[in-house]
């Protein structure tokens, strides 16, 4: 279980914890402890806070006694240069967030289906594992911008009948070939983590390979890797701007790099960067808190 | 509780193993090994670590392919590449030594999972069914918990509860205490014994001596991949013919387990 060593907040009224009509009352060493620990909790928290004020002091006055720092300021942190370039960033912004709510549905899906694939067994799936294997090895090894090119570009070349033209889904479309392939490996990590042991015990049930999978193991396996999972899903945010270089349309970073052009102000992507902060941190504590909610230790990895 | 009579098998032995053989590697583990088990017979199996006691259950519940020999249960040949090996496995009940119940469900969930997913039962009435083997091991006010909230001898006992459930033909028991506290290993071999009074088939694999002896119809000493020795209780442990399972029982006494 977690041990409570360390914890910031303090302990409990021991009286009360006790429960009402229980009659113990703290030995006079253990209130010494409590007002010891009490005294302690109070001092660090003091350390902490004047160590954090006086780094955070330094390093400000550093910066704004710098030589340069009237020019940086006006370049970089412009208050009216932020305000004349918002409405157009956030425009740009929009199509971030859409881009990277399609793509990142269909990376999940896709890659959870490549790493199924590569976990069965048998020679009668060989050419599946063989794709999948293929799949990754191929779109893993290939930066991201070309497979951009070679699909925005490429595909609509063919002049196919059914093939789309529209820029967007094949940024998407490419975004998740790309991606699915990093993402698979994330998937089949946590489906190896889950101990033969849970395979087995569902197995005796009489439960099918099928159902172990999706009822034993999966379950488990999501939860071990939900953190390098939305490792990938924040770096796709960021990487969702990436279809702009098929052209229109344009998004939060082309917004920027437009705005700034010709004034030599970078104050846009400073407040580009602000605002896939505001997507990924939010994000992220949402994760942290599900994770915790539905927490559980996991199986014993002995025989 | 009621106990399912077990098939008809035109009185032959409910379990009948023959010359089974199991290779790891280089390693051979089960070596032409032969066993009987008749119904409602209990048989403990006792031998060092590496004896193949483990192994021998993996392969009589399919969790491993024997690499030669016969497995038959009520007659039927279960290790045929043909039978249906996940209804096979559903009607042999085992319990293992790690207890593995499934951390990401309910203690009511996991015994359970098998009937509502299996036999598709109605939730209602898998859970009714549950309530009550939960109840017989002493643990129905803990149906809600998650099995990290248990002790391990009350987390044994919900995997015996859960194997139970699609009503066995036979149990196995592969060192169930053995990852137990010695304090919590007596709830469980109560329990052991309660299933020998209801009639139960079972072949335990066990260290405590001590429960053999109490719970055994027939001891067999396994080494080198084979029966070496078997027969009563008392004869075996008491009174063995054979020099390795002297060597053995002595190893034994001299640790305290006897």
């Amino acid at each position: 279980m977690v041990s409570r060593t360390g914890s910031p907040t303090p302990a409990p009224d021991p009286v009360a914890a006790a429960g009402p009509g229980s009659g113990w009352v703290p030995s006079p060493l253990q209130r010494e402890r409590i007002a010891y620990r009490g005294r302690q909790t109070r001092r660090s928290l003091l350390v902490a806070a004047a160590s954090t004020a006086a780094v955070g002091g330094v390093l400000a006055a550093v910066t704004v006694n710098a030589p340069g720092w009237p020019r940086v300021r006006e370049s970089f942190l412009s208050y009216d240069m932020a305000r004349r370039a918002l409405p157009d960033l956030l425009a740009g912004f929009w199509l971030n967030i859409r881009v990277f709510s399609v793509s990142a549905v269909l990376i999940l899906a896709l890659s959870l289906l490549i790493a199924l694939m590569r976990t069965l067994r048998g020679p009668v799936f060989w050419p599946l594992r063989a794709v999948a294997v293929v799949y990754v090895d191929v779109f893993r090894g290939i930066p991201l911008l070309l497979v951009l090119y070679l699909v925005g570009f490429g595909l609509p070349g063919l002049r196919l009948q059914g093939i789309p033209t529209d820029t967007v889904v094949l940024g998407i479309i490419a975004l998740t070939l790309s991606y699915s392939a990093y993402v698979a490996e994330v998937f089949r990590a946590g489906i190896e983590s889950v101990h033969p042991s849970q395979r087995a015990a569902a197995r005796s049930l009489g439960l099918s390979a099928g159902q172990t999978m999706r009822l034993v193991v999966l379950p488990q396996a999501v939860r071990n890797v939900v953190p390098p999972l939305l490792n990938d899903l924040v770096s796709l945010t960021k990487d969702s701007g990436l279809i702009s270089v098929l052209g229109i349309p344009l998004d939060v970073i082309r917004y920027a790099q437009i705005a700034q052009m010709g004034r030599a102000n970078f104050t846009p992507y400073v407040v580009a960067g602000l605002l896939f902060m505001l997507l990924t941190v939010p994000m992220t504590r949402f994760t942290d808190a599900v994770s915790r909610r539905y927490g559980y230790l996991p199986a014993g990895g002995h025989l | 509780m009621t106990r399912r009579d077990p098939r008809p098998s035109a009185g032959g032995p409910l379990l009948r193993v023959r010359g089974v053989r199991k290779v790891f590697g280089r390693n051979v583990v089960l070596d032409g090994l032969d066993l009987d088990v008749d119904a409602h017979q209990v048989v403990v199996l006792i031998g060092a670590s590496g004896s193949g006691k483990s192994t021998l259950l993996r392969c009589v519940d399919l969790l491993e392919t024997v690499d030669d020999g016969v497995i038959e249960l009520s007659g039927q040949d279960i290790t045929d590449p043909r039978a249906d090996a996940d209804a096979v496995r559903s009607r042999i009940g085992i319990v293992f030594q790690s207890f593995n119940l499934f951390p990401h469900l309910s203690v009511l969930d996991n015994v359970t999972l098998a009937p509502r997913r299996v036999h598709r039962v109605p939730r209602e009435r898998a859970e009714t069914r549950a309530l009550e083997l939960l109840d017989r091991v002493g643990l129905r006010h803990k149906a809600g918990a998650r099995p990290d909230e248990l002790s391990g001898g009350q987390q044994q006992r919900v995997a015996i509860a859960r194997s139970l459930v699609n009503d066995p033909e036979l149990m196995l028991f592969d060192e169930v205490t053995s990852a137990l506290d010695p304090e919590l290993v007596g709830e469980v071999l109560d329990l052991v014994r309660d299933l020998k009074s209801d009639g139960m088939t079972m072949v335990v694999a066990t260290h405590e001596m001590g429960f053999a002896r109490q719970v055994a119809d027939r001891v067999c000493f396994l080494d080198g991949g084979r029966v070496l020795e078997q027969g009563p209780p008392e004869q075996v442990l008491g009174d063995p013919e054979q020099e390795r399972t002297r060597r053995f029982l002595r190893r034994i006494i001299d640790a305290g387990r006897l």
